[in-house]
């Protein structure tokens, strides 16, 4: 111990930093051991089966953590924002039902389990193609070549018959009779199972990635483009690696698909889906690896659950977005993070209080705009579905003005309640993170 | 290997109708620390500009040794040995000052667009680069966000990202400008350090760092060089007593 005082440092760290590389590996396990394990809470063990719509609904996660974490190598990493990300997503996606249709008449002898790396080769392709023309230029020329290229490939999908099938799109059988392992993938659990090995293979290449002398470059050229010139790197070549290797992985997610949904239309290469991808990454927080992660489950959990329950989800998930955009620019994983040095220095119970404050008034804001935005579809859509708005198994009548005043009053009155606690708010965080981290602006 | 030497014969440059540069000619001798000092607006930065390649000469040559660096882009002229330093801090700001470093390193270490080395086993580059964080003081700081360090500290950061790819022509444009006394201090024992063995053209406005640093000065006025010489022959230069030294005796 006395000699471990008296080197500097820097010779101390390395092996805390081996200690840190064994704790990096237990996230990795947790997330395998969830996916695989999360099925079987929800298995119906009467009938002895898998909860169909459970399974559907992981495997949209799992191939939209890879196309959001794909997406997030371009936008956090490399200061891109890509609006055709879904063009190598979807292309990837037709070539793969392409692929299966050639598998399944024996003219490609390729098993299941490696149909995904053929995906991601030819996502791989259409990025040199699609990287090369936009990538010449950066930040917002670099995003209007990218819209150009949605709305290309977008009337070419409905245009070309042969390869993109029209306005049905193509279709095809995945059980193609070749598997390394013997399975069949007749039914969606062996396929969500394929899904989660390929999510894992992809996660942790991409996170590979972060730290190859490429990946770091491309964080460089985002911070400072004329700085990594002046460096030796040409921040175009730069650009244009990072986006055929992100290509690659969104090829991986739009292989997935295709194998999943054994259909392919134009949707998938469309701009909606790009801007989903934006969604996921803005939401999770795009200025750290996971955040996506974390973006698309919530997002596929909201479109898969909360459109269930209402008609005007796509509304909760926009405001939930400008929310984000406007207070939260770091997303969710940046949150959790701002509250690092709080934690660290012991003082986050002292938050405890302050955030049961700002959730009361918060809620009952929330319920105020829920309630307004419910009541004004159920007056249209609603109506037009034959539907009844209830609350706590009452109908509510949406013709009389209790319900329209209640909610607008809990929304108003509490969007004043909630301004002002968020005042207080702000001023018991400056005060601790002035405590722990003294000296040091924000 | 003897470091080079950087000559500029006839250089214009104009921005738009505005001629900025008006025929610079000057050499820089191989191993010798040169400062370029003229009043503000004289296109001292511009001239920077255009040795590294940040803006295309209108007409003119720039040599490093025999080799023309006029009409090459920025990369392939630092990729050939002459780096560059920033009036205006320019770092990687939201990386960590040790990845700021080690990018700096990558390229000259044959690392180009390598999608395949894990950069955490590197030995060699990272053993290389905590050794220029020492150098330059910034050990203890390895894992701050280079955007969070103190204004001089980002300037230590600066220089030590220009000589990290080990170019053996070092252009530092006003290396000290904003600093206190004791800062200007340890800057300058800090540039004399790292630019040993090299050849370095600085700009500067602090004529105390000057006449300590530097062993030829060329004054630039008005797009051209009014004279050039060893500081001695300058401080008794007439005409640059009148058209910038005289300020300041003044």
């Amino acid at each position: 111990m006395s000699d471990a005082a008296e080197t500097p440092n820097v010779r101390v760290l390395p092996a805390r930093r081996r200690a840190a590389q064994t704790i990096r590996y237990w996230p990795w396990l947790a997330a395998l051991v969830v996916s695989v394990g999360l099925p079987w809470l929800f298995y119906d063990w009467q009938h002895a089966r898998h909860a169909g719509f459970v399974v559907s609904m992981l495997s949209q996660t799992g191939m939209m953590i890879i196309f959001a974490l794909s997406f997030n190598m371009l936008m956090g990493q490399a200061g891109l924002l890509s609006f055709c990300h879904s063009v190598l997503f979807g292309l990837a996606g037709y070539s793969t039902v392409h692929f299966l249709d050639a598998a399944g008449a024996g003219q490609l002898p390729v098993p299941m389990e490696l149909m995904p790396l053929l995906a991601g080769l030819s996502g791989l392709g259409f990025a040199i193609v699609f990287g090369y023309m936009s990538t010449k230029q950066r930040s917002t020329a670099f995003a209007m070549i990218t819209l150009g290229i949605v709305q290309l490939v977008t009337t070419a999908a409905t245009m070309f018959h042969h390869f993109f099938g029209g306005e049905g799109g193509i279709k095809t059988d995945r059980v193609i009779g070749n598997s390394l392992f013997g399975f069949e993938y007749a039914q969606s659990i062996e396929v969500y199972y394929l899904i989660v090995a390929w999510m894992m293979i992809a996660a942790v290449g991409m996170y590979f990635h972060t730290a190859t002398p490429l990946g770091r470059m491309a964080n460089a050229c985002r911070d400072n483009h004329e700085r990594a010139q002046f460096v030796g790197y040409d921040p175009r070549i730069v650009r244009f690696q990072q986006f055929a290797v992100s290509g690659f992985y969104a090829g991986i997610a739009g292989g997935l698909f295709a194998i999943t949904y054994e259909i392919v239309t134009f949707d998938a290469v469309a701009a909606p889906l790009a801007a989903n991808a934006l969604l996921m990454a803005y939401i999770g927080g795009a200025t750290t690896f996971f955040g996506p992660v974390l973006g698309a489950i919530l997002i596929t959990l909201m479109q898969s659950g909360v459109s269930l329950m209402s008609n005007s989800w796509l509304i909760y998930v926009g405001v939930l977005f400008i929310a984000m955009v406007t207070f939260a620019p770091a997303g969710l994983t940046g949150i959790a993070l701002e509250h690092a040095p709080i934690a660290r220095a012991g003082l986050l119970h002292r938050l405890a209080l302050p955030y049961l404050r700002i959730l009361v008034p918060g809620l009952i804001v929330l319920f105020g705009f829920v309630g307004l935005v419910e009541l004004a579809s159920f007056l249209t859509i609603g109506m037009a579905q034959g539907r009844r708005l209830a609350l706590f198994g009452r109908t509510i009548d949406i013709y009389s003005a209790t319900p329209w005043l209640v909610s607008l009053a809990c929304l108003l009155g509490g969007g004043f309640w909630l301004s002002r606690e968020a005042g207080q708010f702000k001023r018991v965080w400056d005060g601790l993170m002035e405590i722990a981290r003294p000296g040091e602006s924000r | 290997m003897s470091p080079p030497g950087l000559s500029l014969s006839g250089v214009t440059k104009n921005f738009g109708q505005t001629e900025i540069i008006r025929g610079v000619s000057m050499n820089v001798t191989a191993g010798e620390r040169h400062a370029l000092i003229g009043p503000n607006g004289a296109g001292k930065t511009t001239l920077f500009n255009l040795i590294s390649g940040r803006f295309p000469i209108t007409s003119g040559e720039i040599r490093l040794d025999a080799r023309r660096l006029d009409g090459l882009p920025p990369h392939r002229i630092n990729r050939l040995g002459l780096s560059r330093s920033f009036q205006i801090t320019s770092i990687f700001h939201r990386l960590s000052v040790f990845e700021n470093i080690r990018c700096s390193l990558l390229w000259s270490r044959g690392y180009r667009y390598s999608f395949w080395h894990a950069l955490g086993r590197q030995r060699v580059l990272n053993a290389e680069t905590e050794r220029l964080l020492e150098d330059l003081n910034l050990a203890e700081r390895r894992d701050v966000q280079a955007g969070l360090l103190s204004y001089a500290e980002q300037r230590a950061l600066e220089i030590g990202m220009t000589i990290a790819g080990g170019a053996s022509m070092i252009l530092l444009d006003e290396p000290t400008a904003g600093m206190s006394h004791s800062e200007t201090e340890y800057a300058v024992a800090l540039i004399r350090r790292v630019t040993q063995g090299k050849t370095l053209v600085m700009v500067e406005h602090d004529m105390r760092v000057v006449f300590d640093l530097a062993d030829t000065i060329t004054v630039l006025v008005y797009g051209k060089v009014i004279a050039s010489g060893p500081p001695v022959e300058i401080r008794a230069n007439r005409a640059v007593q009148e058209a910038y030294l005289g300020a300041v005796a003044a």
